[in-house]
């Protein structure tokens, strides 16, 4: 129930957003992400936006994930 | 898709479940507290991949689940009052109550609309203003910061007709509660992804200090489940227990501190009822009274009569982990999704219904 899919935001006006979620725009909130700003990614749950997803942070995970993968490989 | 391919790229995950081969050598049980991570692990057959010496059990992170029957009794009696409205959300359409279910009052004439988001409800009561409109408030940390938004929402617009029925819960104090009953002994703990997204990972700090289980707050994709038990392993095979995060990308240490004051600011703590577990201190939310004129349960006079519990399922004994679906007389001959007796079968994210769907092949 607490499921949350990431989401693009393509235009926002006032506390609304239009927001790409896999292929399709829908209208969300961003009541609990004032700072959102097009071309962010956000979590979406429930029609609202409860996070900016962080690029830098998947980036590091995804490499931390490669390194212990390859330790394997050793 | 973004953000979400990238975690399912199986070459990696092979090797993270090679490393967690190699790294685990102490015996270790691991719960994941949260409905989402048990579809994950399930659908993905992430049980079947670990070495022997790791056990993962369910624990009672569905709100739908944990959801009394004494709590939707009362959404129940509120759906027979003529001049009402019950928006909510899908899941609970099928859940049985004592003595019925939302889905079985709607045929029978009541009022009662599944909705997306609580912006659909808003709308609803502005379209119906000769109705109330009472929203189902169910759900943890995530959800309540939007049910919070929504009746702030319809303060600021003058809305006269938007109720909530608080049944609200969070998530800390119900782990505290498992953690002292003893009945599992756990060695670790899968924290939930997008409650941590709200909460932030301080909460869970008591875990790992108070009673020595490493905790990792995880994601919902299968790469993000593995990197998770290989943070546990790492830990337990190093002597450590601390809070570490395994979905930075969504999980601040600090939460989401703009929807932490939304639920500040309508909600406070009280007592709440767990199916399984009983009441639990401090675990449910209640409107503070400066909100109070939303509140269903003092708008309306309801009388949800006795509770009583559905014959046979034993949802409250899996919720605490004590008890899997296999051990219940009625999975998968009586109770299936399609005539589900308990809330763990009807819920998408139930451990009933996680069994039922992906469950070949799990006990190995
Ligand atoms: S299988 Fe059905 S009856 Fe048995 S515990 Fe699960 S939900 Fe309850």
């Amino acid at each position: 129930m607490c499921l949350a899919i990431p989401a693009l935001i393509e235009s926002i006006e006032d506390k609304e957003a239009e927001a790409e979620i896999g292929g399709i725009t829908r209208r969300i909130s961003l009541w609990l992400t004032p700072e959102a700003k097009v071309g962010d990614y956000v979590l979406v749950h429930t029609g609202y936006a409860i996070n900016i997803l962080d690029e830098g942070e998947a980036e590091e995970t995804l490499n931390l994930l490669r390194e212990i993968a390859e330790l394997a490989g050793e | 898709m973004k953000f979400i391919t990238e975690f399912r790229r199986s070459e990696l995950a092979e090797g993270v479940i090679s490393q967690i081969h190699r790294k685990s050598k102490t015996q270790a049980r691991f719960m994941e507290f949260c409905g989402g991570h048990t579809v994950t692990i399930f659908r993905y057959g992430i049980r079947q991949v670990l070495p022997k010496t790791i056990e993962m059990v369910s624990g009672p992170g569905c709100p739908v689940c944990v959801t009394a029957n004494i709590e939707l009794d009362k959404a129940i009696a509120l759906a027979r009052i003529p001049e009402v409205i019950i928006a909510t959300f899908g899941d609970m359409l099928k859940v049985p109550s004592s003595y019925s279910s939302l889905q079985e009052v709607k045929a029978d004439g009541a009022d009662v609309r599944m909705v997306y988001s609580t912006i659909d409800a808003i709308n609803l009561a502005k379209q119906n203003p000769a109705k109330s409109v009472v929203f189902l408030g169910i759900g943890f940390e995530t959800t309540a910061p939007i049910v919070a938004a929504s009746l702030l929402q319809a303060e600021e617009e003058g809305l006269r007709n938007y109720y909530i029925l608080s049944m609200h819960k969070v998530c800390p104090p119900a782990i505290r509660a498992i953690l002292n009953s003893g009945e599992v002994k756990l060695h670790g703990l899968i924290c939930p992804g997008h409650v941590s997204t709200i909460i932030g990972s301080y909460p869970w700090e008591f875990i790992a200090r108070d009673y020595s289980i490493p905790c990792v707050v995880s994601g919902f994709e299968p790469l993000d489940v593995l990197q998770c038990v290989y943070m546990l392993v790492a830990q337990i095979e190093n002597g450590e227990s601390k809070v570490e995060i395994a979905y930075r990308r969504g999980v601040r240490p600090e939460g989401n501190q703009q929807a932490l004051k939304f639920m500040e600011q309508v909600f406070e703590p009280c007592p709440a009822q767990w199916r399984g577990m009983g009441e639990v201190p401090d675990s449910g939310l209640k409107l503070k009274r400066k909100y109070q004129h939303f509140d269903a349960e003092l708008a309306f006079d309801i009388d949800p009569g006795p509770t009583h519990e559905p014959k046979g399922c034993i949802c409250g004994d899996i919720l605490r982990g004590v008890k899997t679906p296999l051990d219940c007389q009625l999975f998968g001959k009586v109770c299936t999704p399609e005539y589900p007796v308990g809330p763990c079968m009807v819920s998408s994210e139930g451990s009933c219904s996680a069994y039922y769907l992906y469950g070949e092949g799990f006990e190995g």
